[in-house]
């Protein structure tokens, strides 16, 4: 999933499964069936867990475009500022 | 929420959270219900009445136990636990009760009901002061839930006495 599918998929799970618990309780005290509640619950939570934890494909609509690695290779990563780190390749220009 | 896994444990997490957050509002709902139950006991016999070889007075009851209990039960009642004890006061103890007869009602269309027994279990007196001896029978109950909270009550129904001399 993508930055924008993750953000989606959670508030997508927190809400679908706070909106089935306040249906099913709503639904087991009007009844008055403590089964109910839990059925309606149940669910819910087999639904909420069937849409937002595989990986679809509406998840997937705003992908990270990463560099060709010979693109990157032209503009080096920051060096850090004390010791060196490890010897980087020379860059191209 | 970036693999199946964290997704997976997150919504397992918070599913648990809000059923534990449901289970107590249900059980929090349970303190709206006002019951109003009924009881009447009548002792209708005194089968027998004794001392026994260790001292302590022991008597035999034939009783007629009537009950509404019907507006204890709620959404969340999985059943009542309804027991009948005879308190008295004694120069020993200040209070004695004595657990005479209990039941489990399973559902509200059992707790309309009526019985006519043998006091279950015995009732026997620690010493022998009950010759003569005025009692209180009182009808106490524990609505067990589903969930949460138990909540236990009783009636007490004053005004009945053992005989003057053994039999």
């Amino acid at each position: 999933m993508d930055w924008q599918g993750q953000k989606l998929a959670e508030q997508l799970m927190q809400l679908m499964l706070v909106l089935f618990a306040a249906v099913g309780f709503i639904t087991g005290y009007v009844l008055g069936s403590f089964q109910t509640m839990l059925l309606i619950y149940a669910a819910g939570v087999v639904l909420t867990s069937l849409i937002t934890i595989p990986n679809w494909p509406c998840f997937n609509r705003h992908p990270l475009n990463w560099l060709e690695p010979s693109v990157a290779e032209k503009y080096p990563k920051p060096q850090p500022s004390a010791n060196s780190g490890p010897k980087k390749k020379a860059s191209k220009k | 929420m970036h693999s199946f896994g964290y997704r997976a444990n997150a919504l397992l997490t918070f599913s648990i959270t809000i059923l534990a957050v449901i289970c107590g509002i249900a059980s929090f709902s349970d303190n709206f219900n006002s019951p109003s139950p009924a009881a009447q006991v009548q002792v209708l016999n005194i089968n027998w009445f004794q001392k026994k070889p260790d001292g302590d007075d022991e008597v035999s009851l034939t009783l007629n136990i009537s009950a509404n209990l019907e507006s204890l039960f709620t959404w969340n009642t999985k059943q009542v636990f309804v027991f009948l004890a005879a308190e008295y006061e004694t120069p020993k103890n200040s209070l004695n009760q004595v657990s005479l007869w209990d039941g489990i009602i399973p559902s509200k269309e059992h707790s309309k009901f009526w019985i006519h027994t043998t006091n279950k279990y015995r009732f026997v007196d620690q010493g022998s002061s009950l010759r003569g001896k005025d009692f209180n029978l009182t009808l106490h109950w524990h609505v067990m839930p589903k969930t949460g909270k138990m909540f236990a009550d009783n009636i007490v129904m004053s005004g009945y006495s053992l005989p003057k001399a053994y039999r």
